[in-house]
C-alpha cells in the first residue's frame, strides 16, 4: 500500500549550528506539517534526536579511554570493537524506526534517518493523504 | 515557457549525483549492483572495493613511503647490528616499534575518509534553492552571493553555500579543490600523505608527524653515535667508508628533521588552541582582526583542546562507500514556479546571461 502512495512533498529540517559544529537540528515546526501532526510531538522527536547526537559526540571519560586505548593499539582495536559513536547511531536508528511506526506512519509521514543524508538534514516525506478519498 | 522547461531539465540532469540506473532496461531481471564508491562524484581514488580512499595525485605519497622505508631499512641492516652489540639491543626494538607506529599512522591517514560531506540530493538542493529565493526575492539573473550568518558562542560566523555540493557548508568545513569535496573541519590537503586532512583523520596525521619526528631524531642520533664509535676504533674517514649507508641516513634525517619537527610544533600549537591550518592561515580568530575576536570552538584550556582533538569520539564516515547504489527513489513533482534561473550554477548563469537576450520590459 505504501508503494502506491505518491509523495506530496518533502520537508527538510536543517542543522542548527548555534552550538558550534555539534550535530543538532532545528526544532522549528515546519508549516507543511501543521495539518498533519502535533507541534509538541514533532519538537519532542527532534529534541530527543538532538540529545542522542550530543551523547554520541560527548567528551566524556568513556570516549577518552576509548581514544587512548585505540591509540595504544595503533587503532587496530576498532577491527573488533564498535566505536561509541557507532553504538549511539544504532540507538538513533532504532528510535527513528519506533517513531515512524508509532507516530509518523499513521499520519502518512516518514522520517529518514539523517545519517542517510550525511547528517545534513532530517528529511520528512509527506505522502498524499488518501484517507479523505472515499 | 519552453525555455523554462528545457532549463529545468538541464538543471536536474546537472545536479544528479547518481549515474544512470538500471531503470532504463526494465526487461533485465537482475542488474549488477554497484557500490556507492563507484558512483562517487568527487575526484578520489578507491581501492580494495571501496575500503581505501585517497586523493587523485598520489605520487608524493609513494615518495614519502619510499623515503621512510629505505632510511629505516638501511638503519636496521647497517647500523643496528653494531649498536645492538656495542650498546644495547633495546635500540633496534625501540626503533622497530617507532617505525611500525609511523607506518601505521601514515597508512591510516592516507587511506581513511577525512570527513567528506556527501553532496545534497536533488530534492534537498531544490528545497534550499526555494528557501534562498524566498529570502532574496526574485531579483533577476545574478542573485547575491549565498551566505548565512550564525552566532556561535557569541561570535558571528558566515556559512558559505557550496555551488558544487549544493549545501551550506557547516562551520569549519571547506571545499577542497583538489579532491572536489567539502570536508568537515578541513585542515589542509597534504600531498605527502596523498589525502585531505580533516575531522576524521586529523589525529592520525598528528600522530604520524609526531612519531616521525621522534623516529627521525632517533635515527639521526644513533647513526651519529655509530659513526663516532667507529671513528674511535678506526678513524673518521675509515668509519665513513666502512658504513656508507650511515652517511645517506644522516643526510636524509638532517634535512627532514627541520621540516617535520617544525610541523609537529605548529600542529601542537593548533591543537592546543583548537584551530585548523585553514583558520590560522586566514587569521580567522586572530586578535588583529578586532578586540572581540576570539575562537568560539576553543574549550578555554589547552588540555581540554588536546583531549578533544586526539581522544574525542571518532565520527563515522558519512559517504557509505561500500553501500549499494539504490534505484532512484521517486522524485517530487517538478516545481512550477520560474525558479530554474537560480537552480543553475554560476557558470551556467553567466553563460545564459551571455547567450539569452534579456526580455524587454
Amino acid at each position: 500500500m505504501r508503494q502506491q502512495a505518491s509523495i506530496a512533498a518533502k520537508v527538510f529540517i536543517q542543522r542548527d549550528y548555534t552550538n558550534g559544529t555539534l550535530c543538532q537540528f532545528q526544532t522549528k515546526f515546519p508549516s507543511e506539517l501543521e495539518t498533519r501532526m502535533d507541534k509538541q510531538q514533532f519538537e519532542e522527536t527532534v529534541r530527543t534526536l538532538n540529545n542522542l547526537y550530543a551523547e554520541a559526540e560527548k567528551l566524556g571519560s568513556q570516549s577518552f579511554f576509548e581514544g587512548c586505548l585505540a591509540c595504544l593499539t595503533a587503532y587496530t582495536v576498532f577491527l573488533c570493537m564498535e566505536t561509541h559513536y557507532e553504538k549511539v547511531l544504532k540507538k538513533i536508528a532504532k528510535y527513528i524506526q519506533e517513531q515512524n511506526d508509532k507516530i509518523y506512519a499513521p499520519r502518512g509521514l516518514l522520517l529518514t534517518d539523517p545519517i542517510e543524508r550525511g547528517l545534513r538534514v532530517i528529511e520528512i516525506t509527506i505522502f498524499e493523504d488518501r484517507s479523505f478519498s472515499r | 515557457m519552453h525555455l523554462g522547461e528545457s532549463m529545468r531539465e538541464c538543471e536536474y540532469s546537472q545536479i544528479s549525483t547518481r549515474s544512470s540506473t538500471p531503470m532504463e532496461t526494465p526487461y533485465k531481471k537482475r542488474t549488477p549492483k554497484r557500490r556507492k564508491w563507484e558512483a562517487f562524484p568527487g575526484r578520489n581514488k578507491f581501492y580494495c572495493d571501496g575500503r581505501i580512499m585517497m586523493a587523485k595525485q598520489t605520487g608524493v605519497f609513494y615518495l614519502t613511503l619510499v623515503l621512510i622505508l629505505v632510511t629505516c631499512g638501511l638503519f636496521f641492516v647497517f647500523d643496528c647490528p653494531f649498536l645492538a652489540l656495542q650498546l644495547t639491543p633495546i635500540i633496534p626494538v625501540v626503533g622497530g616499534a617507532l617505525f611500525l607506529f609511523v607506518l601505521g599512522t601514515l597508512l591510516r591517514t592516507s587511506f581513511s575518509d577525512p570527513g567528506v560531506l556527501p553532496r545534497a540530493t536533488p530534492d534537498e538542493a531544490a528545497d534550499l534553492e526555494r528557501q534562498i529565493d524566498v529570502a532574496n526575492g526574485s531579483t533577476g539573473y545574478r542573485p547575491p552571493p549565498r551566505t548565512k550568518e550564525v552566532v556561535i558562542n557569541g561570535q558571528t560566523v558566515k556559512l558559505k553555500y557550496c555551488f558544487t555540493c549544493k549545501i551550506f557548508r557547516p562551520p569549519r568545513a571547506s571545499h577542497c579543490s583538489l579532491c572536489d569535496n567539502c570536508v568537515e573541519r578541513f585542515d589542509h590537503h597534504c600531498p605527502w600523505v596523498g589525502n585531505c586532512v580533516g575531522r576524521r583523520n586529523y589525529r592520525f596525521f598528528y600522530m604520524f608527524i609526531l612519531s616521525l619526528s621522534f623516529l627521525t631524531i632517533f635515527i639521526f642520533a644513533f647513526v651519529i653515535t655509530h659513526i663516532i664509535l667507529l671513528s674511535h676504533q678506526s678513524g673518521f674517514l675509515n668509519a665513513l667508508k666502512y658504513s656508507p649507508a650511515s652517511v645517506l641516513e644522516v643526510v636524509v634525517c638532517f634535512f627532514s628533521v627541520w621540516s617535520i619537527v617544525g610541523l609537529s610544533g605548529f600542529h601542537t600549537y593548533l591543537i592546543g588552541s583548537n584551530q585548523t591550518t585553514n583558520e590560522d592561515i586566514k587569521g580567522s580568530w586572530s586578535s588583529k582582526r578586532g578586540k572581540d575576536n576570539y575562537n568560539p570552538y576553543s574549550y578555554g584550556n589547552m588540555f581540554t583542546n588536546c583531549c578533544a582533538a586526539l581522544c574525542g569520539p571518532l565520527p563515522p564516515s558519512l559517504i557509505d562507500r561500500r553501500g549499494f547504489v539504490e534505484s532512484d527513489a521517486p522524485q517530487l513533482a517538478q516545481p512550477t514556479n520560474g525558479m530554474t534561473m537560480y537552480g543553475a550554477t554560476q557558470s551556467q548563469q553567466s553563460h545564459m546571461a551571455a547567450t539569452t537576450p534579456l526580455p524587454s520590459s
